[in-house]
């Protein structure tokens, strides 16, 4: 008997969201005034919650590391956010979106979250346009929408390539709007070190003010963790450089199961890198795609300029392997394909590991086309090439000039090198129906938690998750759990040692702050020879190498033992300087690589123990004869989640996934 | 500073009008008598009074701006590439005010202060007259241009910068209003300056 | 590695130090060589700081996060600029290919009364989320909104909106104007609001709000010398500020 109770409603997949919101149980305004929520984290799930908590009437308080909310990495996010809205008549519901979702995501999710993701998908872009962010119009003023990967409708709502910002700074201004009310008290430039936890509940949290350096207790009747993916265990990823774990992983050695770790998306269309100097990696748009067409030389160790390659001696290996989907494929097989090649030999650039992404057919077709309209007779070559580059410049101009900044290469004229990178985890902490994690009052949401992407996450769908759960789902579900924490507080009304008058003077928070004030000390106490910088790299590049695109037995297992040795080797020899007492980010860098490089030992673990391909994460020994992933739905159909047990420790229990309204497929886009 | 600035504009066109009037070298008849006209009509009287509230107004405001502003910034930057954003003249509006005020008072001491002598003792003042004895002097002459200069360099910005500042930018109409404060500055400086250079070198007389 | 045209340099660098908002700051010197051109300019600032950590010196601090502008946290201001001496690029955006071997490069936190430094190079700007709390919002509680597309807005509206919404909030404005002022940052959120639909209930109340607020927050004048948006890395208009002067006046009439 697993131990996991996902909560899920009675009832039919359509009907479990509107009839369970209609009827959790609700806390009166007035009690609302004397419950207090602590929000960790301020992107699209953190910032859209808190301020709908604090609207509702919540005591609120936010955290963010960053020196403003606004600053949250949701910002970086590009290409759109679906929902089903259907305003293109081509045929989209909220059914096909959950579908989508489901296969997208390789049978790995679950489906009433999911579909309940599907049900609200359309309320955010409601709610998001109410607020004033200036999503992108047609000429009679209503909304426009572009098509994404993975899906064969147009549902994807945009703001130029910045949907993540505009989105982000809607909910950022709902925020401060609460701020300025006095309804949100706000506390930037906070790090989450630790949740304090009573009897396995969750009622507060340990921060850390960056600025000052002191430790800070703070009482919360429920805490909500809205801290962002942990891609940054590689190192290297399209991920700010300060996401972290940090927050997620002490959630997880309180008591919080930690769901599904392996489960990391590869994006294919990155900037390779460039040297050792490479700090992180910059996303070109999935949206680039559409136009660019993918190849390597067909010789080995092909040294010539890509434009004096002639068209017979490029392979364009996405269109000759999957000939149905081309150049969009989903995400992971792209990736999958694009590292095929440059083992083999065949990839470019001075790293070799590289290959390109090609607009000169596109560019020519447009210029075409451009010229027809344009009724210019005959074109020349060039006149062509010229017309189609206004085109490409006027959809992608902004893309190309980040390119050009990067490499200093013009992609105009030369096709771009890209390769694939680290960009979003699905995995996360293991979470119920109500976005509860298995500590009581601790609840994850957005990517930190593990819910609604399975093994895959579809593309524009991140922002879509983040704000369902922030907006609406998390006003509804919490409820569930302070309406009882009302009735505890008036059963223990007399009680003079009751965790409601002593908050954070009970001691279990004195007892945490020690514990984390001993952790800071101990940092700065090694004095070792050797950087926080570097023991991060060297996690990264074991990670990249063994627990990246792709995974065997062999390495996962080499892996774990170096990841332990690493560990040791961090804790008797790393270089923390500076004081506790001030700003030092090379000290809150220290805490969270910590945390990193325990979680890799689990990621390792988790994909160890899953003797299956699917979705990003994909092991060699499960492949089919073309090298496609081989899913085992019979032996791994659910979710691993793991229980802290100590150093190196985990305990597995899963939650067997259940398809009631899907049947299960192989994924195929060939 | 933007309407007080505009509102001086105004009384620079009146001024420069009727001083291009010794470009007619008619040695000063018409001048003298857009002069006299300007020194006692009633309406001007009062006017006269409103421009010198609006000077007053334009340099108190810059005062407790640039105060307001040095705050603002209570460490300055060691090494500023000014050049790279801006121009020299919108950052040194200060400095063109300062000199144009001191310039001012000379000037006030030159013509205004004999006038107002002259209307009090009921005695008629050839201005024209008091202009060629200023003008003959070489350091009049040339303090007039510096300050001239400066008034030049402070129309270049502050025209267009005052339409910015009464919220008057407009895709389709600030470039006609920049290429208008570019004219406007050049050619009432030229004019201005034209007045001390050729009557030092007895072209008008 | 990597795009292959990759030299190396040789440069001088001068950084300002400050050990926190109280002490009085200073500047000093590293020698930094075989500084790959493909590397970021914050990818020299780790070099740096990896050195200074092997040499037993504590790092300089900065602020950074997503390293491919548009998070608006990195803020350096390089050889006399804010963000250095690309135009419209934040300072993760610069590379060192802009530079030349040789060359001495100074570099200070951005510098205002509304913007104290925390740490050498890091500066509090919390100011600009005062001023967004006070007013740079449209009042809708979730749960409130009606259908999006029932809002028509013009596709030209909506695109201008967005021009102003594509601020970042780094504060380069601040740093650039020789006023410390933030009329760039504040205009932009009131020329978005004010040119949709949405934010019409709301403008006069706006711009007054978020006027006082700046105006409490010490921020120096506007003298519309233009150096902030000259220097915005998202070329943000000055537009916006003659619209934000005009919205102003009318609220204020009325």
């Amino acid at each position: 008997m697993s131990k996991l109770d996902s909560k899920i409603p009675e009832g039919t997949l359509e009907q479990k969201w509107t009839k369970y919101r209609s009827t959790v149980p609700l806390v009166n305004p007035a009690n609302k005034r004397n419950l207090e929520v602590l929000v960790i984290g301020s992107g699209l799930a953190g910032a859209s919650a808190a301020a709908s908590l604090a609207e509702m009437g919540y005591k609120v308080k936010v955290f963010c590391f960053q020196d403003s909310p606004r600053r949250a990495h949701s910002i970086a996010a590009q290409g759109g956010i679906n929902a089903a809205k259907n305003y293109q008549n081509d045929g989209d519901s909220t059914y096909r979106l959950f579908y989508d979702t489901i296969k997208g995501g390789d049978y790995r999710a679950r489906e009433a979250n999911v579909h309940r993701l599907a049900e609200v998908s359309t309320n955010i872009i409601d709610q998001c346009v109410a607020q004033g962010v200036p999503l992108a119009r047609e000429y009679g003023g209503l909304l426009s929408n572009r098509s994404f990967g993975g899906t064969q409708v147009q549902r994807t709502f945009y703001a130029a390539g910045q949907t993540g910002q505009q989105l982000l700074l809607g909910a950022y201004s709902a925020l401060q709007r609460q701020v300025g009310m006095g309804a949100v008290q706000l506390c930037s430039r906070h790090e989450m070190l630790d949740v304090v936890t009573i009897d396995g509940v969750a009622r507060g949290i340990i921060a850390r003010n960056l600025i000052t350096g002191e430790m800070e207790k703070h009482f919360g009747h429920a805490v909500l963790l809205c801290t962002g993916g942990y891609g940054n265990v590689f190192y290297l990823s399209t991920n700010a450089m300060g996401s972290n774990v940090t927050a997620a992983w002490k959630a997880h050695k309180k008591g919080a199961y930690f769901g599904n770790p392996c489960y990391t998306q590869i994006h294919p269309t990155c900037i390779p890198v460039s040297g050792d100097h490479q700090s992180k990696l910059t996303l070109m748009s999935e949206s680039l795609r559409n136009d660019g067409r993918i190849w390597v030389p067909k010789k080995k160790d092909d040294t010539r300029k890509p434009t004096d390659i002639p068209e017979e001696e490029r392979d364009y290996y996405l269109e000759r392997r999957y000939p149905a989907f081309g150049n969009l494929v989903p995400r992971d097989v792209a990736s999958r394909a694009a590292k095929e090649r440059c083992d083999a030999g065949y990839g470019v650039g001075n790293s070799k590991m590289a290959v390109y992404l090609d607009f000169a057919y596109n560019t020519a077709r447009y210029g075409r086309t451009e010229a027809a309209k344009r009724n210019i007779q005959n074109p020349s070559q060039a006149e062509i090439m010229r017309l189609g580059k206004e085109v490409v410049k006027e959809k992608y101009g902004n893309l190309f000039d980040m390119y050009q900044q990067i490499t200093g290469e013009n992609p105009y004229e030369t096709p771009m090198r890209i390769y694939p990178a680290v960009h979003y985890t699905m995995g996360g902490l293991w979470v119920d129906y109500n976005l509860m994690t298995t500590v009581k009052g601790l609840y994850a949401l957005g990517e930190a938690n593990f819910s609604d992407h399975g093994a895959n996450r579809l593309g524009a769908s991140a922002l879509m998750q983040g704000l369902a759960d922030g907006y609406f789902v998390i006003p509804y579900t919490l409820g569930v759990y302070l309406s009882a924490e009302v009735s505890r507080m008036s059963a223990e009304k007399d009680k003079t040692d009751s965790i409601d008058k002593l908050k954070t003077k009970h001691p279990a928070f004195d007892q945490a702050l020690k514990e984390q004030t001993d952790l800071i000390n101990k940092f700065l106490s090694i004095k070792g020879t050797k950087s926080v910088e570097s023991f991060h790299k060297r996690l990264g590049l074991i990670m990249w190498n063994k627990c990246g695109m792709a995974r065997n037995k062999e390495g996962l297992t080499e892996a774990i033992a170096q990841i332990q040795a690493l560990r040791k080797e961090f804790w008797s020899d790393v270089r923390v300087l500076g004081s506790a007492d001030e700003f030092n980010p090379d000290l809150e860098k220290a805490g969270r690589v910590a945390d990193f490089i325990e979680l890799g030992e689990l990621m390792c673990k988790d994909a160890l123990n899953r003797e299956e391909s699917c979705g990003g994460h994909f092991r060699e020994e499960h492949q089919t004869e073309e090298g496609e992933a081989k899913r085992d739905d019979v032996n791994f159909a659910y979710v691993a989640a793991w229980e802290y047990k100590g150093v190196s420790e985990w305990e597995l229990n899963k939650e067997e996934l259940k398809y009631e309204n899907i049947k299960i497929a192989q994924r195929s886009y060939k | 500073m933007g309407s007080t600035g505009l509102f001086l504009v105004s009384f620079l066109i009146v001024h420069v009008s009727i001083n291009s009037l010794i470009f007619l070298n008619d040695s000063g008849e018409s001048f003298n008598a857009g002069a006299h006209f300007m020194a006692h009509n009633p309406v001007i009287r009062i006017v006269e009074i409103g421009l010198f509230a609006g000077l007053i107004a334009h340099i108190v405001q810059a005062w407790v701006l640039t105060n307001e502003n040095k705050k603002a910034r209570p460490v300055g930057y060691a090494m500023v590439d000014g050049a790279a954003n801006s121009s020299w003249y919108s950052r040194s509006m200060g400095v063109l005010g300062s000199l144009l005020l001191i310039f001012l008072v000379v000037h006030l001491g030159n013509f205004w202060l004999p006038t107002k002598q002259a209307v009090f003792a009921h005695e008629e003042h050839n201005t024209f007259e008091n202009m060629k004895q200023v003008f003959s002097q070489w350091y009049f002459v040339l303090l007039y241009l510096v300050g001239v200069i400066a008034l030049c360099y402070h129309l270049l910005h502050g025209f267009q910068s005052a339409f910015q500042s009464l919220g008057m930018n407009h895709k389709k109409y600030t470039p006609s209003i920049k290429k208008f404060g570019i004219w406007f500055s050049i050619i009432v400086c030229i004019l201005f300056a034209a007045m001390p250079l050729t009557m030092f070198l007895g072209i008008i007389k | 590695m990597g795009s292959g045209h990759g030299t190396e340099l040789n440069l001088t660098l001068k950084v300002w130090r400050q050990k926190n908002s109280k002490a009085s700051g200073s500047f000093e010197t590293h020698q930094l060589t075989g500084i790959s051109t493909d590397m970021s300019f914050l990818e020299m600032f780790d070099v740096l700081n990896e050195k200074l950590i092997s040499e037993g010196k504590e790092a300089i601090a900065f602020d950074h996060d997503c390293r491919e502008g548009i998070c608006g946290m990195c803020s350096m201001y390089i050889n006399g600029r804010p963000h250095g001496p690309k135009q419209g690029v934040t300072t993760c955006q610069l590379h060192m290919r802009s530079f030349k071997n040789g060359d001495t490069i100074v570099v200070e936190p951005w510098r205002s009364a509304a913007f104290p430094v925390i740490k050498d190079l890091a500066v509090d700007r919390s100011a600009f989320d005062r001023i967004i709390a006070s007013g740079g919002y449209v009042s809708v509680n979730t749960g409130n909104a009606q259908d999006a597309n029932n809002i028509l807005i013009p596709k030209t509206d909506a695109d201008e909106a967005f021009g102003a919404a594509a601020c970042i909030g780094c504060g380069a404005c601040v740093a650039a104007c020789k006023n410390s002022s933030a009329m760039l940052f504040v205009s932009a959120k009131v020329s978005q609001l004010a040119l949709l639909p949405q934010g019409q209930v709301e403008r006069k109340e706006r711009v007054k709000k978020m006027v006082a607020q700046m105006d409490e927050e010490g921020f120096g004048n506007c003298t519309n010398t233009g150096a902030c948006e000259a220097e915005c890395p998202k070329g943000i208009s000055i537009e916006n500020i003659a619209r934000m002067n005009r919205e102003l006046m009318s609220a204020n009439i009325k």
